[in-house]
């Protein structure tokens, strides 16, 4: 009896499945329409692109055995070193993939909760230095200079450590818009406005040609040294926006309350407001970061070679000439599968940290 | 009230940071030669763009192309070796600026010469190692031959452009009428002109002979041969460096003039042995010419074997897209290209 009622729920299961499929998908005249024009414009789409990538495609050979009605595969073959890792030299690609690896690790274990720790905190200023002295050629005869560096480990790189760097800068700004110092209230307000106020290219152009021109003549900075200073600075006033959310949730009493235990201003901020706001604010700040993720492309305003402009690049050789679409199918590849597990992983830390919550 | 005053202090604390940043701006202008930057660095900063032929990065991450050439000739002339040269691409909006900050020793991004460039803004152009214009790519099946048989035409240029106006001017001249159709991104050009929403499109001919590989049937269109614009495209540097200017100037013509004897990489050597002083000079034979000027005797040797001539440079990177010297021939064989003598 009991053996024999799983598989019968089962199907049971299954036929009620499918019928209640067959309801939504033809159940009333209004869901039929709708499902015929919905299949209609799906094979529109979707066929012709099946054609274009698949049956049309070429998977090998030179550029001149591309049919020019399909897809090029044979293009990304040849061009997907330089689209990940741009002007690096082919020789030393192992540093760039290094970094990769190492970048990802890094993020991920930053998104699990059981890491989070003096640990974790001390490992970003460690891994940062060791990508950058990878990057630069550190213990290599010839050292490589940053405007060799490119594609996916610069767009990963740039992004994690500004993003990372600005965090605590937006901390402090959040804390100073909230704070009873007219002056400190002051500065925190202009310098979130006018940085919201500016667009990222603006702020890329003053990298690029004004900090140099401010800076003496001996000191000569990094161009990519030089914008992510700048982008961390300008991170910063978005993100210290997201956290004052998170501040201004918390209720004054609490803090009120700990003042009132003789906990002083920090101490107050440090146990009892920044974790519960931090963690109010975590889906707001993935949110951002991916937007950031996204923002990354602007670099190439100022000649760096991201993951973008590297693939755009790579269809400007006279030997694999015009493949665009292909290039740019590539990249958004690559950028949807890190922006889609971001989020995922935001809905999934959201629930986790919400049953934390629950009384 | 308070949030009066708060607005007075932002706009305050806002005009004292913008007044901070102008003095330290007028104050700290860029002086001293490009040249003792370059060989203190150990490499020339070269900015460049990226159009197919022009400059464009190959398979492995090298950059190739008829401007790159011109780079490592550079690279050659001051250093002896085509590797002391970094190149970094540039959007058209950010190379003057980042010329004039000096963050590139020299433009090799396709900079038209024009007049305010060089009084207003201040910068030195080389010879023009390339003469373009503004051309028309029109579709064959209109059975037009020169740009003044079009009439009635749908013509796609890029919104915002000087192409824009001067084909509106081209065709007040000619007194026929066009019908315009502004496009805002270039790479929609080809998609425009391959669904017959327009029946030509107009740019500078050195992008349009790039566009014109990537149509499906490159043979259904053809680039009209006149030129509705004057577009000579030069080596740019910023001024208060004659002897920079100076390097780059004679390395320009040092691939002309070496076109014009008929010296190649290939039989640069042959020549070695030539009885001509003016040869001798050239190639370093006669050391002392390239002692008066400072220079490795074999300098213009030394660009020839790795570089080759102007012919072999265009060959190399504008041939194989279907590009013609056109007036960039030499001026013995109807072109404009003329080097100044080697004496």
């Amino acid at each position: 009896m009991n053996t024999s009622s799983r598989p019968r729920s089962l199907r049971g299961r299954a036929g009620r499945l499918s019928s209640r499929l067959w309801q939504g998908l033809f159940g009333t005249r209004y869901n039929t329409i709708v499902t015929i024009v919905i299949a209609f414009l799906l094979g529109q789409i979707v066929l012709p692109l099946i054609r274009w990538a698949v049956l049309d495609a070429t998977f090998t050979g030179t550029s001149d055995a591309c049919a020019r009605d399909g897809a090029c595969w044979a293009f990304v073959g040849a061009k997907l070193r330089f689209i990940l890792f741009a002007f690096y030299p082919p020789e030393l690609q192992w540093r760039p993939l290094l970094v990769i690896v190492a970048l990802a690790a890094l993020l991920v274990a930053s998104a699990v909760p059981r890491f989070w720790g003096w640990k974790l905190l001390a490992a970003w200023p460690a891994s940062v230095a060791f990508c950058w002295l990878l990057l630069e050629g550190a213990f290599t005869a010839t050292p490589i200079p940053s405007n060799q560096w490119g594609g996916l480990p610069v767009t990963l790189f740039v992004w994690a450590v500004c993003f990372a760097a600005a965090t605590p800068i937006a901390v402090l700004l959040a804390l100073g818009r909230r704070s009873r110092l007219g002056g400190l209230r002051t500065f925190s307000i202009a310098y979130i406005e006018a940085m919201r106020g500016t667009p990222m290219v603006g702020i890329l152009y003053i990298a690029m040609l004004i900090v140099p021109m401010a800076l003496p003549e001996s000191l000569s900075v990094d161009k990519m040294l030089r914008a992510m200073i700048m982008i961390t600075l300008f991170w910063s006033a978005y993100i210290a926006e997201v956290i004052r959310a998170g501040l201004q949730a918390i209720p004054r009493g609490q803090a009120e309350a700990a003042t009132a235990l003789g906990l002083s201003y920090w101490r107050v901020q440090q146990l009892i407001v920044l974790p519960q706001a931090l963690r109010i604010v975590i889906p707001g700040m993935v949110n951002l970061a991916i937007g950031f993720l996204l923002a990354t492309s602007l670099l190439a305003v100022i000649g760096i070679f991201d993951l973008l402009n590297a693939a755009r690049a790579s269809a400007a050789d006279p030997v694999w000439l015009g493949f665009y679409n292909e290039a740019y199918l590539v990249v958004a590849t690559v950028y949807f599968a890190i922006c889609f597990g971001a989020s995922r992983y935001s809905r999934w830390l959201e629930q986790r940290l919400a049953e934390g919550m629950r009384r | 009230m308070i949030k009066n005053k708060t607005f007075r202090w932002t706009i305050q604390s806002a005009a004292a940071a913008g007044f901070v940043a102008t003095t330290m701006l007028s104050g700290l202008a860029h002086a001293g030669p490009t040249l003792d930057k370059i060989s203190q660095r150990g490499t020339i900063k070269v900015g460049v763009g990226t159009t197919p032929g022009f400059f464009a990065p190959d398979s492995n991450g090298k950059w190739q192309g008829f401007f790159i050439d011109f780079g490592r000739a550079l690279s050659i002339t001051v250093f002896g070796s085509p590797d002391k040269v970094e190149f970094t691409s540039s959007s058209p909006q950010q190379r003057l600026p980042a010329l004039q900050s000096g963050e590139f020793d020299v433009l090799l991004s396709g900079v038209t010469v024009t007049a305010t460039r060089a009084f207003k803004l201040g910068f030195h152009f080389g010879p023009t190692v390339f003469y373009d214009g503004q051309g028309i790519l029109v579709r064959k099946d209109l059975g037009v031959t020169k740009a003044a048989d079009l009439d009635g035409a749908t013509i796609g240029a890029q919104s915002g452009t000087t192409g824009e106006l001067n084909v509106a001017d081209f065709f007040r001249k000619t007194g026929k009428t066009f019908k315009a159709v502004t496009i805002e991104d270039t790479g929609q050009f080809i998609a425009a002109l391959e669904s017959g929403r327009v029946d030509a499109i107009t740019q500078d001919s050195s992008d349009l002979v790039g566009k014109r590989t990537q149509l499906k049937k490159p043979d259904d269109y053809v680039l009209l041969p006149e030129r509705l614009s004057k577009e000579p495209l030069a080596p740019a540097i910023a001024g208060g460096d004659d002897r920079w200017l100076e390097i780059v100037n004679w390395t320009v013509n040092a691939t002309i003039q070496a076109e014009e004897w008929g010296i190649t990489s290939k039989n640069v050597d042959e020549f070695l042995k030539s009885e001509d002083p003016a040869i001798q000079r050239f190639l370093g034979v006669d050391k002392s010419f390239g002692e008066a000027l400072g220079l490795d005797p074999k300098w213009a040797y030394n660009v020839i074997k790795t570089v080759g001539n102007y012919g072999e440079i265009f060959d190399r990177n504008l041939k194989p897209l279907g590009w013609d010297r056109g007036y960039n021939n030499l001026w013995t064989a109807g072109g404009l290209l003329y080097s100044p003598p080697f004496r």
